[in-house]
């Protein structure tokens, strides 16, 4: 195993408040990364500034040895560094195949393969997808009449369907019914070992990070509170203080 | 080419005729900053972007004018134009933005675009297409061995554009509507919740929006010309000034106001009088296009 | 529906071609309609399948119209003589020279067009929604004044074309022709480009932007290329039109912002947003209500006209296939499921 993304010192702040201070962490290249840490700690400031959303204060944010800390959204996700979004964003007005048909990866896509059509291949593989995530049946339903729940199911299989190296996911199960999460964590855990991808994943959800992650982070008040295994964070003195609000 | 480059030349040659530009623009900048500061008033309250700002300027415009033919001192007639106008845009609200509001950004462009048309085409029919303006019969300073000149007609428009914006700000502040508008712009939602009347705030706002400008186009027509289609120059300058300044900054607002005046008198004095609404128009494309790079360079986009 | 495709195509195919016969006296309208059809479509390929609204595709129309006559002129005289004489008629075209300006004038217009959407798009296409509508306009806007200060092209005076060498009858059944030969090849040409990625993609970026790039969608591309498309077709229009007019100035008639420039918008929203057969629809309705009601409103026409953009957006925005589309969704393709349909969540 090897760093795939290595972030070094990164600070960032919005006027006065200070949403990341100094944080590093490297996510391993095949594994599953968790970031914890209590509301307002900085967790999706930390996950923007990976992604590109905004410029950061100092430090450096590196994939796979290269310094993407200055690119934009669409050249890092070219990269094969993908993310969903905590509220979920889909295509509201196509159905499910053709949100997976757009989902395909663009960074092979030549100049002239704008104006190619789908061919059956691609078709199959959105519809085994769809099926992986168990949204077979509803595969030419406009995607926004979908639940809530769905909808994310779907923004994943999107997300799979474009081949990416890392998935940052931002709170996968938030929004969930509790009696799917299982079902979900299986899909992620699937994603990780039979596709490869390696995962970095943001989550309130204690159960749901102990059973997946194999290296997590908990972050509070912008700073890097603890590290490790998810045996060794969780009996962490200060992560239990910080979860508890006695800071 | 030649000729640009002679009255560039002059600019150097006679220093003292940059001053006499920048008294210029900076008179007719302070209308321009009382129109922009109108819709972002607008644009920050209920966020309808109004392209026919400068058509509520040429119409109070008119107003004073057509007083003024009718023995109307032109003082009066700023008054005047600005509670009809007051009258005119409430009915535009209740008729055509107040169904525009929840919309998506285009259509409410779209149907303030129509506006203008349709109001522009109106003072058309009604008053003739040539240029028009009120004949003050003030006195005019020299200064600088005649070079600068300022008719005491402008100096008093600004006087009493100041002034307007003044009560305005004051209004803001300290009265309870004005409050209610200002939490409105932060959160309209949270104000509905908290018992405000978004509907009346809504209306009043943009009757205000209204006035002032109806007023501005008063005060312009005492000292400078209108005609009915230079309404959408005066959009396009709102919009630079705007986009320039930032919505709720009215400091930078003024600065941006005096900022256009003086750069468009430059691009008229260099290029000559016939590329005046170009050079408008010009710099609404310049400052997209900074305020563009600024933002890439915050990894966003101008949306 | 009910007629089949082929039979509906060739029908309409024969019409397009029977009605400058069958409405003789019509021929001038008809060719106008066609310019309609024209930059409606071409507008909706950004306008409703894009989500950029542009109010100013009026920009490439003018410039057509400038680079046709310039080609036209410019191959034979030189053109600072001919537009200080201001159409003297000291200069003569044979037939060969007009035809060859007609057809390397249009082509080169749509070309030149095409380019100057991709540099005015690589600047402003970083502008989203009202800030690219108000951009694109001041595009148009400054772009007028701007030539109607250049001497070389006849500044505010305009620019005389060529007269055509023949029948005054025939000369307006070629305008007719060449109108509806583009608007046929433009209708295949996008009926052909909405079944590709192209259309799925350019989709995704009305739907939500954001979600395209975080995907990794190369928007800039799809934009720069759509824009560019739709701006040759409508310089190619350009450039036909300044053959049509014979005489055109800047402000009026060629950056004219107020009159093409919004009615193009208005025949979109009539007919339907982001469909095929939409701009058509509304092109032809905006059309015949205007050429029908315009002479009844006594000079208030223009006034009619902001009423009537008002009135369509405010209260008829989705268009006629919109409203169709609302009430028989099955038209469309769209599967309605019942609401007591089995729910599959996710296997465990």
């Amino acid at each position: 195993m090897s760093a795939i993304i290595e972030v070094k010192k990164v600070s960032k702040s919005f006027g006065g408040v200070k949403a990341n201070t100094d944080i590093s962490l490297t996510v391993q290249e095949g594994g599953i990364t968790g970031l914890i840490g209590p509301n307002g700690s900085g967790k999706t400031t930390l996950f923007n500034s990976i992604v590109g959303y905004h410029p950061i204060d100092g430090g450096s944010i590196k994939f796979r040895g290269r310094e993407i800390s200055k690119m934009l959204v669409p050249e890092i996700a070219r990269l094969g560094l993908l993310r969903t979004f905590q509220q979920t964003r889909i295509y509201a007005k196509m159905n499910c195949v053709e949100n997976m048909l757009i989902s395909l990866p663009h960074r092979k896509a030549g100049f002239f393969d704008m104006f190619r059509r789908h061919d059956t291949e691609e078709q199959e593989r959105a519809e085994a997808l769809l099926d992986f995530v168990g949204l077979y049946e509803k595969r030419y339903l406009r995607s926004g009449d979908l639940s809530f729940g769905q909808q994310k199911l779907l923004e994943f299989a999107m997300a799979l369907m474009n081949e990416p190296d890392v998935l940052l996911l931002d709170e996968p199960t938030a929004g969930i019914n509790p009696t799917l999460i299982n079902g979900l964590i299986d899909r992620l855990k699937r994603a990780n070992s039979d596709f490869g991808i390696t995962l970095l994943v943001i989550e309130h959800n204690m159960r749901v990070i102990m059973n997946m992650a194999d290296t997590v982070y908990c972050l509070a008040h912008g700073e890097l509170l603890a590290s490790g295994t998810p045996e060794e964070v969780q009996n962490d003195q200060d992560v239990i203080d910080a979860y508890l609000g006695a800071h | 080419m030649d000729q640009i480059i002679g009255n560039f030349q002059l600019l150097l040659d006679y220093p003292i005729v940059n001053l006499k530009i920048i008294i210029d623009g900076v008179m007719i900048g302070a209308l321009f900053a009382l129109a922009a500061y109108g819709l972002a008033l607008v644009w920050g309250v209920m966020n309808v972007k109004n392209l026919a700002q400068g058509d509520f300027v040429i119409a109070g415009g008119y107003i004073a004018w057509w007083l003024a033919q009718h023995g109307v001192h032109p003082f009066i007639g700023v008054v005047a134009a600005f509670v009809v106008m007051w009258g005119i845009g409430w009915v535009a609200y209740k008729l055509v933005i107040s169904r525009v509001i929840e919309r998506d950004l285009f259509t409410s462009l779209l149907a303030t675009f129509g506006l203008a048309i349709m109001m522009a085409q109106i003072m058309n029919l009604l008053f003739g297409s040539d240029t028009q303006s009120v004949q003050l019969d003030y006195a005019t300073y020299h200064f600088a061995d005649g070079l600068i000149d300022v008719p005491a007609a402008k100096l008093m428009g600004v006087i009493m554009a100041m002034s307007l914006a003044v009560g305005v700000i004051i209004f803001m502040k300290r009265s309870r509507m004005g409050q209610a508008i200002r939490a409105t712009s932060q959160d309209r939602r949270a104000a509905r919740v908290m018992g405000i009347d978004t509907e009346r705030v809504y209306s009043f706002t943009f009757s205000l929006n209204s006035a002032i400008c109806g007023a501005a186009g008063a005060i312009i027509v005492m000292a400078w010309v209108i005609q009915p289609f230079y309404g959408i120059t005066y959009s396009v300058r709102a919009f630079v000034i705007v986009t320039a300044a930032g919505l709720g900054n009215l400091p930078g607002v003024i600065a941006a106001g005096f900022g256009i005046g003086a750069l468009e008198q430059y691009g008229s004095h260099i290029l000559g009088i016939g590329y005046q609404q170009a050079v408008a128009v010009l710099l609404l494309l310049l400052v997209l296009l900074v305020r563009l790079m600024q933002q890439r360079r915050q990894r966003q986009v101008l949306r | 529906m009910i007629i089949p495709k082929p039979v509906l195509y060739i029908g309409l195919l024969a019409l397009t071609v029977a009605a400058p016969f069958l409405f003789p006296a019509y021929m001038t309208q008809l060719a106008t309609l066609w310019l309609m059809i024209i930059v409606a479509m071409t507008w909706d390929m950004t306008g409703g399948q894009m989500g950029y609204n542009s109010l100013g595709n009026i920009f490439f129309y003018g410039t057509g119209m400038y680079v046709a006559a310039v080609i036209t002129i410019g191959m034979v005289y030189d053109v600072r003589e001919y537009t200080d004489a201001a159409g003297g008629g000291i200069f003569a075209f044979t037939e060969g020279q007009y035809f060859t300006g007609l057809v390397l004038g249009s082509i080169g217009a749509g070309l030149f067009c095409a380019l100057c959407a991709l540099a005015v798009g690589w600047l402003t296409f970083g502008l989203r929604g009202p800030y690219f509508a108000i951009g694109t306009l001041g595009v148009a806007i400054a772009a007028g004044e701007l030539v109607s200060n250049w001497e070389w092209i006849g500044a505010g005076q305009g620019i005389s074309m060529p007269n055509y060498p023949g029948e005054f009858d025939e000369f307006k059944l070629l305008i007719y022709f060449v109108f509806a030969g583009v608007g046929v090849l433009l209708f295949i040409f996008l009926n052909w480009l909405y079944t590709t990625r192209f259309r799925s993609a350019i989709n995704a970026i009305r739907d939500d932007e954001d979600k395209a790039e975080a995907m990794g969608l190369r928007t800039l591309r799809y934009k720069l290329v759509s824009w560019s498309m739709a701006a040759f077709f409508v310089g190619v229009a350009g450039g036909v039109s300044a053959f049509q007019l014979i005489h055109f100035e800047p402000l009026e008639t060629a950056y004219q912002t107020i009159n093409l420039g919004i009615f193009m918008v208005v025949c979109v929203l009539l007919g339907g947003k982001g469909t095929l057969w939409g701009p058509i629809i509304g092109a032809v309705m905006f059309h015949v209500i205007k050429e029908v009601t315009w002479n009844y409103f006594l000079g208030w026409q223009w006034v009619a006209l902001g009423a009537i953009i008002i009135v369509t957006v405010v209260y008829f925005q989705d268009g006629l296939l919109g409203w169709l589309r609302l009430k028989k969704p099955e038209w469309f393709g769209i599967r309605v499921t019942k609401k007591d349909e089995v729910v599959t969540g996710p296997a465990e």
